[in-house]
C-alpha cells in the first residue's frame, strides 16, 4: 500500500472521531490531530486501535506518543508495514 | 412545607413497536401489543421466548449529535437520547449549539437497571480473559457507568444543574421522575430532563428467567403473553425502550408560554425493608399502603377524587396484592373503584424504563381523553374481580374526558415503592 492510500485510510478513521465536519475544510497532512482536528484526546487510543486493525500492525506506546499530525500517523504506519 | 409546583411540558418515548410518541399514542389507543417472538432468547434456551423491543431511531449523522459523539455510545444511551430529544422538542425547546452557554438551571436524571451489561458481557469479559486489556479503548467506562446517559444528555442540552443516574430496580423510571421533581421542589433546578432507559439484553434478562419470573406458557401467542390481572397470568414479559419527560417549575413553564400536560401534584417513595411479608422480591404491603396514603395525605384530595390508576401490574403473583393494597387505601370511597389498567399488557415490563414509559402512557391517556384497554385481562383473576369489580379493568378502550386526577405506582426488588399523583392541566 502506498502512502497516498495509507493517507486516505487514516483520514477515514479520523473522520469517525472528529466532532465537526468543518475542521476538514482546512485540514492538510500537517494538521495536528488534537489541536487542528479538535479530536477529544481520550479518543487517541481508539484511533490507534483502529489503525492497528486496518493496517494489521501493532503500535507501541512510544510510537503513539510520536503521532501528532496526520502525516505522523501515515509515516508510522508506512514504517510498521515494511 | 410549601413546594414549588412542577409541571410536565415535554414527553418522548421509544417503546416496543413505538419509535415515537405519536406511534405510542396510536398503539395505546388501539390496544396493540408490541410483544413478539424473540429468536435470541429462544436460542439461549430461555423459558420465556417473547419480548417487546424498542429500537432507537436517532439520526447519528446529525451534526450536533456527532459533535457529542453519540454514535460511539451504547444502546442504553442512544435509546435515552432518542426519547430525550423528542421530549425536548415537544417542550418547544431547541438543542443548543456546542458553544452555547451552560444552563445551570437545567438538570438530568436518567436511570436504568443494567446499563452497559452487554458491554461487560461482550467486550470486557472476553478482552480481560484474553489478556487484551489495552485493546478495550477509551469508551468502555462511559458505556458501563450507570450515569452514562445523564452525562451524554447534560452535554447535548448544555444542562449544568444536577446530573445523576438513579437505580431502584423496577421503580427506577418512576423514581427518576420523582427525583427530578424533588430537584425543582427544592430549588436545585428549574427544569429537569428525567426518565429511564433499558436496552434489550439477554444477559440482563437471564437472571429473571432463572428466577421463573417471566412468561413461559404463551410463547406460541406473543400478543397474549403479557397478562396482568388475568387468571392465566404466568409471569412478566420483558420489554425495552426509554421514556423521558421534561419537568419544569410552573413559573418557568408559564413565563415562556410552554404547553403544559399536567402537574405532579404529589409523590411518596419508601421501602418495606423486607419485613412483614416483604422480601427482596415481594412487597411488604404495609409499606405499599403507606406510600399510597402519604402521597394522598400531602394533598387536599380525597379518595373519591382519583379517576384513574396506572398500576405496576406486571402479571406476577404480586398483581393480586397490589390490587388489594389500592383497594385498602380507597376502601372509604363512595364512587366505584377508579379505572385501573396495566400498560405492561401492551409493551411488556420495560424494567428500569417501565415507570417512565407508563407515566407517559398516563399523561397521554388523560390528554387524549381515553383509558387504554388492559390487554389480556378478559379472564380477570377472580380475586381481583372480587376486590374491585370487573368494570374497573377496561378490556376495551374507554373514551372519556372525565379523568383528571391519576395515580401511578412502581414497585421494585429491594421492597421499594414509588407513587406519583398527577393532575391533567385544565
Amino acid at each position: 500500500m502506498d502512502k497516498e492510500n495509507i493517507y486516505q485510510e487514516v483520514v477515514t478513521i479520523l473522520k469517525k472521531y472528529t466532532r465537526t465536519n468543518t475542521v476538514w475544510e482546512t485540514a492538510s497532512a500537517s494538521s495536528s490531530i488534537l489541536s487542528d482536528l479538535k479530536i477529544n484526546s481520550a479518543r487517541l487510543v481508539d484511533i490507534m486501535l483502529d489503525l492497528e486493525d486496518t493496517f494489521d500492525v501493532e503500535i507501541d506506546d512510544e510510537t503513539m506518543d510520536g503521532i501528532i499530525t496526520i502525516q505522523d500517523a501515515v509515516d508510522a504506519i508506512d514504517k510498521l508495514k515494511v | 412545607m410549601d413546594r414549588r409546583r412542577v409541571v410536565i411540558t415535554g414527553i418522548g418515548v421509544v417503546a416496543p413497536d413505538s419509535p415515537d410518541v405519536p406511534t405510542f399514542l396510536a398503539n395505546l389507543k388501539e390496544g396493540n401489543s408490541g410483544i413478539h417472538f424473540c429468536p435470541e432468547m429462544a436460542e439461549a434456551g430461555f423459558d420465556c421466548q417473547v419480548c417487546g423491543r424498542g429500537e432507537q431511531n436517532i439520526n447519528l449523522a446529525d451534526p450536533i449529535l456527532k459533535y457529542h459523539e453519540l454514535h460511539l455510545a451504547n444502546d442504553f444511551i442512544q435509546l435515552a437520547s432518542t426519547a430525550a430529544l423528542e421530549a425536548w422538542y415537544d417542550a418547544g425547546l431547541q438543542v443548543p449549539n456546542p458553544d452555547a452557554e451552560i444552563d445551570y438551571r437545567t438538570g438530568v436524571v436518567i436511570g436504568g437497571i443494567a446499563p452497559g451489561i452487554d458491554t461487560v458481557a461482550k467486550k470486557i469479559v472476553p478482552m480481560v480473559k484474553g489478556k487484551k486489556v489495552r485493546r478495550l479503548g477509551s469508551l468502555i467506562i462511559p458505556n458501563i457507568m450507570p450515569s452514562g446517559a445523564s452525562a451524554y444528555l447534560s452535554s447535548i442540552f448544555a444542562a449544568g444543574a444536577y446530573s445523576v443516574s438513579l437505580n431502584s430496580a423496577c421503580s427506577t423510571g418512576l423514581d427518576s421522575i420523582l427525583n427530578g421533581a424533588v430537584s425543582i421542589w427544592f430549588g436545585w433546578a428549574d427544569r429537569m430532563i428525567v426518565g429511564a432507559s433499558e436496552s434489550h439484553s439477554v444477559h440482563n434478562l437471564a437472571g429473571f428467567d432463572a428466577m421463573r419470573l417471566m412468561n413461559k406458557h404463551w410463547n406460541h401467542e406473543p400478543a397474549a403473553a403479557s397478562r396482568p390481572m388475568s387468571q392465566q397470568a404466568n409471569g412478566f414479559v420483558p420489554g425495552s425502550g426509554a421514556g423521558v419527560l421534561v419537568l419544569e417549575s410552573l413559573e418557568l413553564a408559564q413565563a415562556r408560554g410552554a404547553k403544559i400536560y399536567g402537574e405532579i401534584v404529589s409523590s411518596f417513595v419508601n421501602c418495606g425493608a423486607q419485613r412483614q411479608g416483604g422480601s427482596m422480591t415481594f412487597p411488604n404491603k404495609e409499606a405499599v399502603i403507606k406510600a399510597i396514603e402519604q402521597t394522598l395525605d400531602y394533598t387536599s384530595y380525597t379518595v373519591d377524587d382519583i379517576d384513574y390508576i396506572n398500576g405496576h401490574l406486571s402479571a406476577t403473583i404480586a398483581d393480586e396484592l397490589e390490587i388489594a393494597n389500592w383497594q385498602h387505601v380507597l376502601r372509604d370511597r363512595v364512587k366505584p373503584f377508579p379505572y385501573i389498567n396495566s400498560t405492561k399488557s401492551l409493551i411488556g415490563h420495560c424494567l428500569g424504563a417501565a415507570g417512565a414509559l407508563e407515566t407517559i402512557a398516563m399523561v397521554l391517556q388523560l390528554k387524549h381523553n381515553f383509558i387504554h384497554a388492559s390487554r389480556n385481562a378478559e379472564n380477570l383473576n377472580p380475586a381481583i374481580e372480587g376486590l374491585i369489580g370487573r368494570a374497573a379493568v377496561p378490556t376495551q378502550r374507554i373514551d372519556t374526558d372525565e379523568p383528571k386526577l391519576a395515580m401511578k405506582a412502581s414497585f421494585g426488588f429491594g421492597d421499594v415503592n414509588s407513587v406519583l399523583m398527577y393532575k391533567k392541566w385544565a
